[in-house]
Parts: structure tokens; sequence; C-alpha cells
């Protein structure tokens, strides 16, 4: 069993979870994030001084995945959240030890 | 007072109420989220305090008796023989005065943002009113100001030029804020603010002429065309010069435009709301500048909008003063063929404004600053005025930054 978190631009986000859908993805969570990548951040302007923003608005996206639907769930995130300009993001995984449906108590992959 | 007349005087009192939280909107979207339940509170403070203080003391001396040259007394301390008398024009009156006692001092909080101590600005409202606003206001109007002939038909020389170089005197005493500058947590909140603050300013210039009449109607049409202009100037201005056109800039730019016609306003007709709009919003733009290069923290541009605002608009009274229009009971403009006396009247009466509030609003800052402390301690300065001078959070649920 897999945790796997993306990092992607948030106007991506309605696209991302399509795909997700049509790979066959039952839940995700989301979180609106700040930071900064190679992309930097940004200038904004107020009565003429220029603020630096360096935290960019992203959103982030955690999956519960079985190890098999892995590369399945990756390249959906990576195809549809891909402009090719910088700053698309990152995906990745991490092993995840147990998981608990709290309606059910179900366990392992049965809660995903 | 007939019935018309004292319609739009108790109209305009409102209207000029409704400014104060209009300023707080417009400064509490500038301030950062953490701070802008102070702002708020602030501007609003000042119409809890102020209006009781007015009835007890502050129109008295303020106004009463007229033809007392520098300060009132006290023969109408709570408004003895102005309740219950008359027609009701001098209570409308007494109101309507009462609401711009209100909102000067207000002008000064977005100075001193980010960082006073609440209990100190509780302090310095009270003192601020009868110290200075009281005798300026005493002085340019009936007073020895207005007597020599200088002009300031809604409050351009007593209540901008003077909340303007108060505040660069209040930031003079409390000193810079930490960290790094934030830009407006809320730019629809400014919007807002900036749309209040229009509305309501109709009745602060339109309805000083305390008369439903000509003089009315054309501070009204002054009052719309100069805030258009000025706001249309400011924005080319940084369109040419920093590449874009933004919200802010049109936001401060109306805001320049109206504080410069307020003197005006009841003096001047035709295309000159128009130039004198222009001139403020150019000016102040470039104004709200001087604050990184001579390095005073006028957090909000208080110094660079009203005090700068206001001194454009009254000076441009000596220019643009047109007699003609109401009957020429005061001196004539340059421009309609008068000398340059009424500019010198103008500047001294402006001169005399700022020799008193300059010195005297230092005084009353640094007397707090050496007794209750007019500064928030480090901590609740970095973490947020809202939660540890008020208890409260303006958003729940998100971040604070």
């Amino acid at each position: 069993m897999k945790l796997i978190t993306a990092i992607i631009k948030p106007f991506k986000l309605d696209d991302v979870k399509d795909a997700l859908k049509a790979v066959g993805v039952v839940g995700v969570t989301v979180t609106e994030v700040r930071g900064f990548g190679r992309q930097g951040g940004h200038t904004e302007t107020y009565r003429g001084a220029e603020y630096k923003i360096d935290f960019v608005p992203k959103a982030k996206i955690e999956i519960l995945a079985a190890d098999d639907q892995l590369d399945e769930i990756i390249s959906a995130i990576t195809g549809s959240a891909s402009t090719g300009k910088i700053g698309d993001g990152k995906v990745w995984v991490t092993d995840v030890d147990s998981a608990v449906r709290i309606r059910t108590g179900e366990q392992g992959l049965d809660a995903i | 007072m007939d019935s018309g007349n004292l319609a739009w005087v108790m109209t305009s009192a409102a209207l000029v109420l409704f400014m104060t939280p209009g300023l707080a909107f417009f400064y509490g979207g500038m301030d950062r989220s953490k701070n802008v339940l102070n702002m708020l509170m602030m501007n609003f403070y000042c119409v809890l305090i102020v209006p009781i203080l007015w009835m007890v003391a502050g129109y008295s001396l303020a106004q009463v008796p007229f033809d007392n040259d520098f300060i009132g007394g006290f023969d109408a301390t709570f408004l003895k023989d102005i309740t219950v008398a008359g027609d009701g024009g001098a209570l409308a009156i007494v109101a309507f005065l009462g609401m711009f006692a209100s909102i000067t001092p207000a002008l000064i909080s977005g100075a001193v943002a980010d960082r006073m101590k609440f209990a100190a600005w509780a302090a310095f409202v009270p003192l601020w009113l009868f110290l200075v606003y009281v005798p300026i206001f005493k002085w340019v109007y009936e007073g020895w100001l207005g007597q020599r002939g200088s002009l300031d038909f809604a409050g351009g020389t007593a209540i901008h030029v003077n909340a303007g170089i108060a505040a660069l005197a209040a930031v003079f005493v409390l000193g810079k804020r930490k960290g790094e500058l934030q830009p407006p947590h809320s730019m629809p909140l400014v919007m807002i603010g900036t749309g209040i603050l229009w509305f309501g300013w109709f009745g602060f210039n339109a309805g000083s002429a305390l008369a439903a009449n000509g003089q009315a109607a054309q501070a009204f049409m002054n009052t719309f065309l100069a805030a258009a202009a000025a706001g249309l100037a400011w924005v080319v201005v940084e369109w040419l010069r920093d590449g874009q056109p933004t919200n802010l800039g049109a936001a401060s730019g109306i805001v320049a435009g109206l504080v410069a016609i307020t003197p005006a306003c009841g003096f001047v007709s035709g295309p000159a709301p128009l130039v004198i709009g222009g001139i403020a919003g150019v000016v102040c733009c470039y104004a709200v500048k001087l604050k990184y290069r001579v390095g005073y923290d006028d957090a909000l541009d208080v110094v660079g909008v009203h005090f700068v605002g206001g001194l454009v608009g009254s000076l441009l009274i000596g220019f643009f003063a047109n007699p003609d229009f109401f009957g020429g009971e005061f001196m004539e403009g340059i421009f309609y063929g008068g000398s340059a006396k009424l500019l010198g009247e103008q500047a001294l009466a402006n001169g005399a404004a700022i020799a008193w509030s300059l010195p005297v609003t230092f005084l009353i800052m640094f007397g707090l600053k050496k007794t209750i402390g007019v500064r928030v301690d480090p901590e609740t300065e970095s973490s947020g005025l809202d939660l540890h001078e008020h208890e409260e959070v303006a958003y729940h649920g998100a971040s604070v930054y």
C-alpha cells in the first residue's frame, strides 16, 4: 500500500480529478498549500512599491493506493497536470504501513 | 432653518457617519490579515468616543461663542440652549459637525497601523480632539484664519492637512514597523471601502453648504468630478511609470481627489474640479513614495494622500476661487482676476494648522509614550494585534502570514 502525494498547479485540479476518476480512483484529499521551487515567486505592485511574493499557491493531492494501481495513477496525474512550463509540480510515493476505515473498521487494502 | 435645508443637513450628517466604516474598510483591506480587526476597532472607536465628547464640550469649545478668534468656551456644554430649541437647525448642525470630529482622528489610524497599543489610541483620540482638532477648527471657521479671508469649504485645512501632518508626528514617536513590508491582505475590502467613502463624501462636501442650495449642488458636482479625475490620473501615471493599472491606484486616486476638492468644492466651478482632481492624483501618486526616501513609516499613506492632497486642494483655491457663482462674499482666485492675496491666506492658514498640529501631536504621543507606552510588545506585533489586543481573529480557518 502506498501514499501518492502530488503538488500541482491549482488551475489543473479539475483536470487531475477527472483523470483520476477515469482510472478508478475512489478517494482523494486536496489541500491548498504554498511553497517555492524552481518556478520562483512573482512580484506584486501596490502604490508603486514592489512586493516579492516567494511562496506560490499550489494544490496538494494525496491518494492512498494499492501497489498495482501505482503506475496508472501516477501517469494519470502527470498526464493531466502537465503544461510543459516550469512550476508544474511533483509527484512522490511513500510506503504506508496500515490504514483503517473509521466507519467499518476494515483494515489494509480493504480500507482504501 | 427651513424643512428642505434641515432634511439635507441631517441626511448629510448620516452620509458622513457612513464614511468612518468606509475608511475602516479602506484601511483594513490594505492592512495585514492579522491586524485588520485592530484597524477596524481604531476607526469604530472614534465614532464611540467622539460623539460623546462633542456633546459634552467639543462643540462648545470648537464653535461657541462665534465671535471668539482662537477657542470657544463652555457656554454650550452639554448642548445647553441647543437641544429642544428653535427649529432644530442648530441641533442638526451640531450633529453634522460631530461626524466630522469623529472621522478626523480616524484618518490618523492608517499611519499608526500594525504597532500602536490600543490603550494608547484610546487615550490619544480624546486628547487630540481637544488639543488639536478643536482649536484648529475654531481658527479656520469663524476664528482668526477664517476672518482673514482664507477659504476651507468642507475641511481641507481643518481636517485633512491637520490629520495628515498629525499622522507624521505620530509615526515619528511610534517608530517603524518590524519585519518586511506586506502587501494589502484584501483588495476587495479596499475597493468597497473606497466606494463607501466616495458615497459618504457627497454629504461631507455638499452638506457643508448647510443648506440645500446652488452652492451645495455645485459642491456635489465638484466632488463627483474631482474624484473621477484624480482616480484616472493616478492610474494613468502608474500605467505609464510602473507598467500596469492597479485597483489600489484607482482607489488611492479617488480618495486623493476627494481630499483635494474638499476645501475647494464650494468655491470653484466649471473645469476647476477636473484640474484640481487631476493635479492631486498625479502629485499624491508620487507623494506616497516619499516615505521610502525620507524614512518615516506612514503605514497606509495618510501623509501622502491626506496631507499632500489637502494641501494641493487648499492652495489651488488661490487660483480657482470663482466668487461670481455664489455672490462673491470671498476673494477671487488668480484665474478670476484676483491678486495673490487669497493664495497667501491659504498658505498662511495651512502653515498655521501645521505649526500647531505637528508639535502638539508630537507632545501628546511623547507624553503617552512616557506614561502608558504607545507601542505593543514585539511578540504582539509579530503574531498580530487582533489576537493580543482584542482576542478576536478576522478570518477563522485561514492561515495568518
